[in-house]
């Protein structure tokens, strides 16, 4: 039998105490440091939001980097880094103060020759800063807090260029490492965002760790999509990449982490029957589905031809297919966002109401002679292979021959820039998506720029009159005739079919119930989000 | 036996050219960019030649091959194409889950695969042979992914015993690294428990009719003397060449349990690589692999020299 001697029981007694310490200290660590544990939509593959449009990658940038500009909740561009400034009569010198106290996470202050650089690298990569830089005619750091821009003619969309709010976002960087050549990734992740990146922790394909910024200055008004008061409510942030869905579910479900950033609608019925999770749509704008048509070959080289597939196509029968559920789903016909200010049916009619029958008829019109149409089938994403499923029932029921190419999205983007004939690997049809902030006009919509084979996107339009209104539309300083503008882009797109939309759908999130704060924005941020 | 393992170890240098120079065709003649991946969609076709052009993959394949291999030489796997780290450091981050994953699950394997193939012998004919061969037959065709879910909803759901998914490194305690690990390693070992076991059977079975048994059993032996001593012994060359071929084919087959559980592992390492194109990953993995897969046949045929002496090479 064991006997506790007096000395043995004191030990024991020590021993327990130190343990309980040890539980008691680990206990109050863990209560103050608040994680919220996130799975993201992607995996954090790079983190230079220059260097890529991905946008994994942009909403990283908005967790370590700030903006001169940001967009709020009316895609109106409001001061975020700049304190005050002022533009010129003539419109052609903008002036820009930065605001008191910004510093970078290194501890070093925030310069206006920092915010130079930036803009420059910024403007050597983005579709619209490229368009920004063309009327640039010099860019400088006058003083440590004063940006000056002076433009060789009027431009429209200053501030809507250096403030957009997606891919690519004109992120501040210190000038070392926004001197990095654009076509090469920083080597070092260092800004003056809320959150702080922390490199050591970052795991590729799995873990990436932001750190709140002790030091960081928030503007005092209240968080409004991209602009306010970025408040950094937890201690830290994990994004824990899981791409398999039934895991990142039961991993929600169990608790094990906080927000899900893109369930699938299929499995939101499971989410809501557990009363710890919330689910619900933040991003107003959706994304909207393109059929592109490759121009350059037949028979879409016909703008008749392309007519008939607008007016074949039927977004309800699209939406179904891809989507499902018609609470994710929208029906309407505008190119820009819908939903976005410039939303608008102009010359929208084919879409608007569609039927076979007058497809049909274009298609006779256009001398279709049974040319077999390539639809590049992108089978590892869901919504774009439903997509390509039902174009190409639908081009077969007007009389279309078709053939699907199956393939990865990784194979899909190199054969869209082959430009070549079907024959030697070229291609006719495939299906994409935008979220709803990069296409809120005219400018930031690629897909409506028709500079064929040398400035257009994959599809290659040629439409010298589009592109004239496009240009007018950046020129122009009035609202109105922006708008006005605006819709004869639209109805000029849809005569020319630059493309079709098939459809705009919402991704809803889930959280617990713990997480708040929640900001409505097309892209998703972590500030202002609390758990208690 | 040392001029053995140096013969066999030479021998792995133009086994790894080989593969280096197919893996390496394969990559780069195959559909898919990372330029495009890169680029994104608001690209122009300028955009992608100028990541093609930094990347270097705008260079000839010979050169780009020569580029590689001379790299190799040198110890280094590249710079992965999207994140940008080396790629000894991504191997490096995501090796231990997956060594782990393998070893453990072999532990599981060997320890219950083993013993019941022996009994299922043993008792060949009676309901324990028929049960332990319904369990192999079912253990075998069940899909890993949907034992995975079906554990995942009893014990982590249902039960809240374990969680559903992750990996905890052994650094953080033994104790959060068991509790990660149990479930995928269940899961996984299934499989090779049905193998195992059934390969066990089958070679005892054999080894069981033998004269030397016979006459161990004439002289009284003790059965699990019999048993272990006598026929186990013997039966063990296509065991421990099926356990080799097992570890090998774990390797390889972590890929759908990282998933399922979310383990960090290389397995799901490159998953992610082909789906991007991110050939320095690719091509690392799949030489690291080739040259386990040489080094686990080597320890192989060295066992057998160990469990029957009258193997010599």
């Amino acid at each position: 039998m064991v006997s506790i001697t007096r000395r043995r029981l004191g030990v024991l007694t020590a021993a327990a105490v130190a343990l309980g310490a040890a539980i008691g200290l680990n206990v109050q660590a863990a209560q103050a440091e608040t994680v919220l544990r996130v799975i993201p939509h992607a995996d954090l593959k790079n983190v230079d939001p220059i260097w890529t449009t991905a946008y994994i990658t942009r909403n990283h940038g908005y967790m370590v980097y700030d903006t001169l500009f940001a967009m709020d909740e009316n895609l109106e561009p409001q001061p975020q880094m700049v304190d005050t400034w002022e533009v010129s009569e003539d419109t052609l010198t903008w002036t820009f103060v930065l605001r008191d106290g910004l510093t970078w996470h290194d501890g070093t202050p925030v310069t206006a020759e920092d915010c130079v650089a930036s803009l420059k690298r910024w403007g050597a990569r983005d579709g619209m800063g490229q368009k920004l830089m063309d009327v640039v005619a010099s860019l400088e750091a006058t003083d440590d807090k004063t940006i000056v821009m002076t433009l060789s003619e009027p431009y429209g969309l200053v501030l809507e260029s250096i403030g957009k709010i997606s891919s690519n976002v004109p992120f501040m960087m210190p000038k070392r490492l926004a001197e990095t050549d654009p076509f090469e990734q920083v080597p070092e992740i260092v800004g003056s965002g809320p959150f702080m990146f922390s490199q050591e922790e970052w795991v590729p394909g799995s873990k990436v760790v932001y750190l709140r910024n002790e030091a960081y200055q928030p503007r005092e008004e209240s968080p409004s999509a991209a602009a306010g008061g970025k408040l950094a409510e937890v201690d830290r942030v994990e994004w824990l990449y899981i791409p398999d869905q039934t895991t990142a579910l039961n991993a929600l479900l169990n608790g094990e982490v906080d927000y899900w950033e893109n369930p699938p609608v299929d499995l939101v019925p499971i989410l809501q029957q557990n009363s710890d999770i919330v689910v619900e749509v933040l991003d107003p704008l959706g994304n909207q589905g393109m059929l592109r048509m490759n121009h350059l070959h037949p028979p879409f080289d016909n703008e008749k031809i392309r007519q008939a597939v607008v007016a074949a196509v039927n977004q309800e029968t699209y939406m179904q297919a891809a989507i499902g559920d018609p609470e994710y789903f929208n029906v309407c016909t505008s190119l820009y966002a819908c939903g976005s200010p410039l939303e608008t049916t102009a010359g929208a009619d084919l879409l608007v109401n569609p039927n076979m029958e007058t497809a049909k008829k274009l298609l006779e019109e256009g001398g279709y002679d049974g040319t077999p149409v390539v639809i590049l089938q992108a089978t590892d994403i869901p919504v774009l292979n439903a997509a390509s499923l039902v174009t190409a029932q639908t081009l077969r029921d007007i009389g279309m021959e078709v053939e699907l190419q199956a393939m990865d999205w990784a194979t899909l983007t190199s054969r869209r820039a082959v430009q070549d004939p079907v024959a030697d690997g070229g291609w006719n049809v495939f299906h994409t998506w935008w979220i709803g902030g990069d296409i809120s006009n005219p400018v930031t919509h690629t897909g409506l720029s028709t500079g064929g084979t040398e400035r257009a996107w994959f599809g290659w339009p040629d439409d010298p009159r589009l592109e004239e209104l496009r240009d007018a539309f950046s020129k122009e300083t009035d609202a109105a005739a922006q708008k006005a503008l605006a819709d004869e882009i639209h109805a000029r797109a849809l005569q020319v079919v630059t493309h079709a939309n098939f459809g705009t759908w919402f991704n809803p999130v889930a959280y617990r119930s713990n997480v708040s704060g929640l900001i409505k924005s097309p892209v998703q941020f972590f500030w202002n989000v609390s758990k208690e | 036996m040392l001029g053995f393992i140096v013969r066999r170890l030479l021998a792995t240098i133009p086994v790894m050219g080989v593969v280096a120079l197919f893996v390496f065709l394969m990559l780069h003649l195959s559909p898919g960019d990372p330029a495009t991946v890169i680029a994104g969609d608001y690209a122009s076709p300028a955009d992608i030649e100028r990541i093609r052009a930094k990347l270097g993959l705008d260079q000839p394949l010979h050169i780009q091959f020569g580029t590689w291999v001379w790299s190799l030489l040198q110890g280094d796997l590249g710079i992965s194409i999207f994140s940008n780290l080396p790629v000894t450091q991504l191997i490096g981050q995501r090796l231990e889950p997956t060594l782990l994953l393998a070893l453990t699950t072999l532990i599981i394997t060997v320890v219950v695969a083993v013993p019941m193939g022996v009994i299922a012998a043993w008792k060949a004919g009676t309901w324990i042979d028929r049960s332990i061969m319904i369990f192999a037959v079912v253990g075998f065709s069940i899909p890993v992914f949907v034992l995975g879910y079906i554990l995942i909803y009893f014990v982590s759901l249902k039960l809240g015993l374990l969680p559903v998914q992750g990996y905890r490194p052994i650094s953080e305690g033994f104790f959060p690294f068991l509790r990660s690990i149990t479930l995928p390693a269940l899961t996984l070992s299934v499989i090779y428990i049905a193998l195992i076991a059934r390969i066990t059977r089958a070679s005892m079975l054999e080894v069981l009719d033998e004269d030397y048994v016979r006459t161990a059993r004439a002289k009284g032996q003790l059965e699990w003397k019999v048993l272990i001593v006598h026929a186990l012994r013997n039966a063990a060359v296509p065991i421990v060449t099926i356990i080799g071929i097992g570890i090998a084919l774990l390797i390889g087959g972590v890929v759908v349990t990282e998933s399922v559980y979310n383990i960090p592992g290389l397995g799901r390492l490159v998953l992610d690589a082909i789906l991007k194109r991110d050939y320095p990953i690719i091509q690392g993995l799949i030489l690291m692999f080739s040259f386990v897969y040489i080094l686990i046949n080597l320890a192989i045929d060295i066992l057998y020299t160990l469990i029957d002496p009258r193997i010599r090479y």
